[in-house]
């Protein structure tokens, strides 16, 4: 099976992705495994914008008809920016989960983090154990 | 493998390969290796309201009760009365409860004869229900037959009835067609039935193991897709249908369970299993009653969240998003009094939500 998780990006093993964004901030959103576990996507609930968060802290809540799937924050940092698309068009998170359905961006504490977590082939072996 | 790991090893219906073949996502379900959806649930729920889909329901148990004392005996079984079914293949939906009065199982029973009644409960109620009936007609002179040979398929959707004729002979076609809603005939080797759980137009149709497979095959040719049940559960739930062992079980009186109408009362001399529990209930007064809820914020509302009325708490049996109405939607068991307003506590927020009738959805239209 082919690697579907773009290669520039970082995983959790809470299946979220995270982009450096190349100065100081990280993108973060959901892999295509994690979508396609949850279903349909109806309803994200955002984490706020400028709150600060801890690593592994609950941030969020993704809703999809099937159940609710709680959102942790990869890193510690504080949150410059919530993808607000989502509010009106939810399945973004399935139809583009690496693209349009990004969900925050943050400033992280340690850049160093990101860079000891996952890679796209780390991570792919992961989803296969 | 001990006799006890045999009991658990989950079952496979006969249309298991065909799931498979349409890219069905396999989950368990009562013991049983049934599609979630082949994909999309939103999608394939749509595909039942707007145009018609199938459901693999050959998990559920199919009984039939041949006899002289099958009549006298589902009286007694059964909350709802079967004296009601005066038209051979006339169909009832009845709780049976237990002697507090509490749901056992729901179930719809069918008047085939004077001395053949077909009876169709749920799967994961299996062992339970025939353990229970069979107790209880020790005193009959009955035959209850478990008929593990046939297999079900609901077609269900505004176009379900047409593409089902389409694949049958044009006498057989001819047949089906002429079904009054909640009425079931044997037609050659298939049991055609104008039932559902959708609130959609369709059939339920019980057939020998050997030809589902076929049948299904041919259904699909006709342009009726497969749904799995995610979209079963929401489907059901638009429709405002209960689900047994969420929105009701033995520790509930259906007259808390929005079943008070499947109660026949009449005539006063008929003394069926729970009937002094419920009368007593009702002397005392009821105190809970199965609402809709439709949420009036953004998220979703789940089984087991807190509903505070004016009149005290409650609690949603049943809730998700309605992919027809576009918002959440819940069953919900609150105090007797409520109505019009309510709010859901929904991970420590208090969300408002409106209280209805626990109907959201039929034929397609929203009826809220």
């Amino acid at each position: 099976m082919s690697n579907e998780n773009p290669s520039d990006l970082k995983y959790t093993t809470t299946h979220e992705w995270v982009r450096d964004n190349g100065d100081g901030s990280v993108t973060i959103g959901i892999t295509e495994h994690a979508q396609d576990l949850l279903g349909d996507v109806v309803f994200v609930e955002l984490p706020e914008v400028e709150s600060s968060l801890s690593a592994e802290e609950n941030c969020g809540v993704i809703e999809s008809v099937k159940a609710a799937s709680d959102m942790y924050a990869p890193l510690e940092g504080e949150v410059t920016e919530v993808n607000e698309e989502l509010d009106g068009e939810p399945e973004l998170i399935n139809t583009a989960p690496f693209g349009e359905g990004w969900i925050f961006s943050m400033k992280v504490k340690s850049m160093t983090d990101v860079e000891e977590m996952m890679d796209a082939d780390a991570y792919e072996a992961f989803c296969q154990e | 493998m001990s006799e006890a790991s045999k009991d658990q090893a989950s079952q496979r219906t006969p249309l298991y390969d065909k799931h498979l073949e349409s890219n069905g996502k396999i989950v368990d379900f009562a013991g049983w290796e049934m599609p979630i959806n082949y994909g999309s649930q939103v999608k394939e729920h749509n595909q039942v309201r707007e145009d018609a889909g199938m459901f693999d329901v050959s998990h559920m148990v199919v009984l039939d009760f041949h006899g002289k004392d099958v009549k006298r005996f589902l009286q007694y079984l059964l909350a709802n009365d079967v004296a009601k079914l005066k038209d051979p293949g006339k169909a009832l939906y009845s709780g049976m409860l237990n002697h507090d009065g509490g749901v056992i199982d729901d179930l719809i029973v069918y008047y085939l004869a004077d001395d053949f009644y077909r009876m169709v409960v749920n799967a994961a109620t299996r062992v339970n229900d025939l353990k229970w009936i069979n107790q209880q007609a020790e005193s009959f002179e009955l035959e209850i037959k478990e008929r593990d040979d046939l297999a079900m398929i609901a077609v269900q959707g505004p176009n379900a009835r047409k593409k089902a004729h389409s694949i049958l002979s044009q006498e057989d076609a001819f047949q089906a067609s002429k079904l009054e809603p909640f009425y079931g005939s044997q037609i050659n080797d298939i049991f055609f039935a104008r039932t559902g759980y959708t609130g959609e137009d369709g059939y339920e149709i019980i057939l020998p193991n050997e030809n589902v497979a076929e049948f299904w095959d041919q259904l699909l040719a006709s342009g009726v897709q497969p749904i799995g049940l995610g979209a079963r559960d929401t489907l059901r739930l638009e429709a405002g249908m209960n689900l047994y062992g969420t929105d009701m079980d033995e520790t509930i009186s259906p007259l808390s369970a929005g079943m008070s109408w499947t109660i026949a009362w009449q005539p006063a001399d008929r003394d069926f299993i729970g009937r002094s529990a419920l009368e007593q209930q009702k002397k005392e007064g009821v105190k809970h009653k199965l609402v809709g809820l439709i949420l009036e914020e953004k998220g979703v509302l789940r089984g087991h969240q807190k509903v505070i009325t004016e009149f005290g708490e409650g609690e949603i049996t049943s809730g998700s998003f309605s992919p027809t109405l576009g918002v959440s939607i819940a069953l919900a068991r609150v105090p007797f009094e409520a109505k019009d307003q309510c709010h859901v506590d929904i991970r420590g927020k208090q969300l408002s939500a409106k209280i209805v009738k626990p109907q959201f959805v039929r034929n397609g239209q929203s009826v809220v």
